[in-house]
């Protein structure tokens, strides 16, 4: 019988040998990473973005005008020394308006993200180490959303009159609102994934020696869980997230575009091109810039997601 | 077979019986409700005005039951009429309905045709040009906003070239095909960038699953060609997870069409839907939302059923 050896080298490793073989799958990782080329270009432009969107106050000091100071006498201009990619329809700062968009977009993706991978693996979890009609039941619940149509009941969704949900009227009319309004309804169908991965992976590490090892050594069920599985699970986790931020910020963008997102005057990426489709005769770069962002930052996000999904991928 | 056909059918029509309520509960929440809307026309109507016409509409009865009414009278195919278009439900939907269907048909068969050839190409030879710049071209297509791509459009070939029209189904007045297909240029060209996208990845991946196989391995021992090997040995064998993928992708090609749909002002069911949403148009938005929650719903039924029938090697009992 070997299995019991296996298991106590197991618990060996995980608490003598766990900081050496960290920094050896840390070294591999970077450079499997490193020979994927598109996944460091999209590391380092959205490094970039989200240094460039922190300082935006520190930019607009420097102009002497913020992302909300208008001047309509001096609408859709061209790029000039004043205004480096020129003004929009009501003479604010293009530039500005871009940063700033792009700190509530790349906000809202983050927030999303995070919130979206800790329900879906909290629900993969549950649903795969206690297994039985609980597992029977989220899985239903989780096949159910992603079965569903997504962008048309995400419309009705942000759509709602919270008022109707009992909410009290000054926060049904808080600027702040439509934020987080969005990432709420983005986060209820967005944890699908994870949750279906997590518990993929936790039905086949609950069967492995070192959880039979922690089991017999009288661990519960949540250190079990959360001690010896989730571990195992954090580069997929990681990769999973990565690869979804994309899908949100593009999500995001749609429904601020078709006006039932982000609320203007707060600027999102996505709500910049609602009018700029009615000026593309005018000024066409309008409408350019906001999307060339999007397109940059949703490409950035799969270029750098799909080069963790190798470097973490055993096969590949 | 039968039983788990019969089966996931009546799971199918459970789920949807319960999205109907929850359609039905969401549209209740919808900012304003008929009442409302009389209330903006008349001015004049007093509280008790309101009190007595909310009676007499069932607007004061609990939801529960207001949505067995509307149930008992919609599966007595009475959907009520839409408070914009003054038509019965079906009326609007049904000529939109094509409208959608044409336009996801054209640019789901024209992916395919790109996507097949060029995923199994980009399978084939891993880590060359052709396979970087298919792989580079499908990261283009996941990536970019649907609704920019569509802005884009219209930018080339309405402002700039000036040789198609910037929106609309067909020109007023004019019913001929032709008509009708410059109309669908932008709208089909959009929809099936995006569609190639993630198409293209789904072949190369189900592709690069199969070709590792020994029986691969095995036919090229033979001395099979190599266009027998990938298309007749590899392809059949990768279209099995492929098709699955594509009828669970619907749901994505729908969502796709309603953006398009918006953008080029193409009166297809998504525009409807959003429509009368925005409108409060509320039966319309009802039959809308469930109606494209059922054909998303049965297009899963489909890859469960296509893949059983595709797989001999899985048996359902």
């Amino acid at each position: 019988m070997t299995i019991p050896r296996a298991g106590a080298d197991t618990l060996l490793a995980a608490d003598v040998g766990r900081p050496a073989s960290a920094t050896r799958l840390q070294r591999t990782l970077r450079e499997r990473l490193l020979s994927h080329p598109l996944a460091v270009v999209g590391a380092v432009i959205l490094l970039a973005l989200a240094l460039l969107v922190l300082a935006t106050p520190l930019i607009g000091m420097g102009l002497g005008i913020d992302s909300d100071t208008q001047d309509l006498f001096a609408r859709m201009q061209p790029p000039s020394a004043a205004h480096w990619l020129g003004t929009d329809e009501l003479g604010r700062d293009l530039l500005l308006r871009l940063l700033e968009g792009g700190r509530v977009s790349l906000g809202i993706g983050l927030v999303i993200a995070l919130a979206a991978a800790v329900i879906g693996t909290l629900v993969g979890l549950t649903a795969g180490y206690v297994g039985g009609r609980t597992d029977t039941v989220l899985m239903r619940l989780t096949d159910g959303i992603i079965a569903l149509p997504r962008l048309p009941l995400l419309i009705v969704l942000a759509a709602l009159d919270v008022t109707k949900l009992g909410l009290p009227d000054q926060w049904a009319h808080a600027p702040m609102l439509a934020f987080w309004r969005i990432a709420v309804i983005i986060t209820l169908v967005g944890w699908t994934t994870v949750a279906r991965l997590v518990r993929g992976a936790t039905l086949s590490l609950r069967e492995r020696e070192f959880v039979r090892a922690a089991n017999a050594l009288g661990a519960g069920s949540a250190r079990i869980m959360f001690v010896h599985i989730l571990p195992n699970l954090a580069g997929s986790i990681v990769v999973a997230t990565t690869l979804s931020v994309g899908g949100i910020i593009l999500l995001e963008s749609v429904l601020s575009f078709l006006g039932l997102g982000i609320q203007p005057p707060m600027a999102s990426w996505g709500n910049m091109l609602t009018n700029a489709q009615e000026m593309i005769w005018s000024a066409p770069m309008l409408a350019v810039w906001p999307g060339l962002l999007i397109f940059v930052t949703v490409i950035s996000c799969n270029f750098l997601g799909d080069g963790l999904q190798d470097a973490l991928d055993p096969r590949a | 077979m039968t039983r788990f056909i019969l089966q996931r059918l009546a799971e199918t029509l459970i789920v949807l019986l319960v999205m109907s309520f929850v359609i039905y509960g969401l549209i209740g929440l919808m900012p304003g409700d008929p009442i409302d809307l009389m209330l903006t026309a008349d001015p004049k109507l007093t509280a008790a005005d309101v009190a007595r016409l909310k009676a007499l509409q069932g607007l004061d009865q609990p939801l529960i039951h207001r949505y067995l009414l509307w149930l008992s009278a919609a599966l007595q195919g009475d959907f009520g009429y839409s408070r914009l278009q003054s038509l019965p439900v079906w009326q609007v939907l049904t000529p939109r309905l094509w409208n959608t269907i044409l336009l996801m048909g054209i640019s789901q068969l024209i992916a395919l045709a790109i996507a097949i050839p060029a995923g199994v190409r980009a399978a084939a030879r891993p880590g060359s040009l052709a396979d970087n710049m298919i792989n580079l071209t499908a990261f283009a297509g996941m990536s970019v906003p649907l609704f920019w791509l569509g802005i884009l459009l219209i930018m080339l070939f309405s402002v700039y070239l000036r040789i198609l029209p910037a929106s609309g189904t067909a020109t007023v007045g004019v019913h001929s095909l032709a008509d009708r297909a410059v109309y669908l240029i932008m709208p089909v060209l959009s929809l099936t960038l995006v569609t190639v996208g993630s198409q293209l990845r789904y072949v190369r991946s189900a592709m690069t699953e199969v070709l590792r196989q020994d029986f691969i391995r095995t036919a090229a021992a033979k001395g099979v060609s190599r266009r027998r090997l990938l298309y007749g040995h590899a392809l059949r064998n990768a279209m099995i997870p492929f098709v699955t993928i594509l009828a669970l992708d619907f749901g994505t090609l729908f969502s796709g069409a309603l953006i398009v749909e918006q953008i080029f002002a193409y009166l297809g069911m998504g525009k409807t839907i959003f429509d009368a949403i925005m409108g409060n148009d509320f039966n319309l938005a009802m039959v809308g939302l469930l109606l494209s929650t059922a054909v998303v719903l049965l297009s899963n039924l489909a890859a469960d059923l296509a893949y059983a029938w595709l797989d001999p090697r899985i048996t359902y009992r």
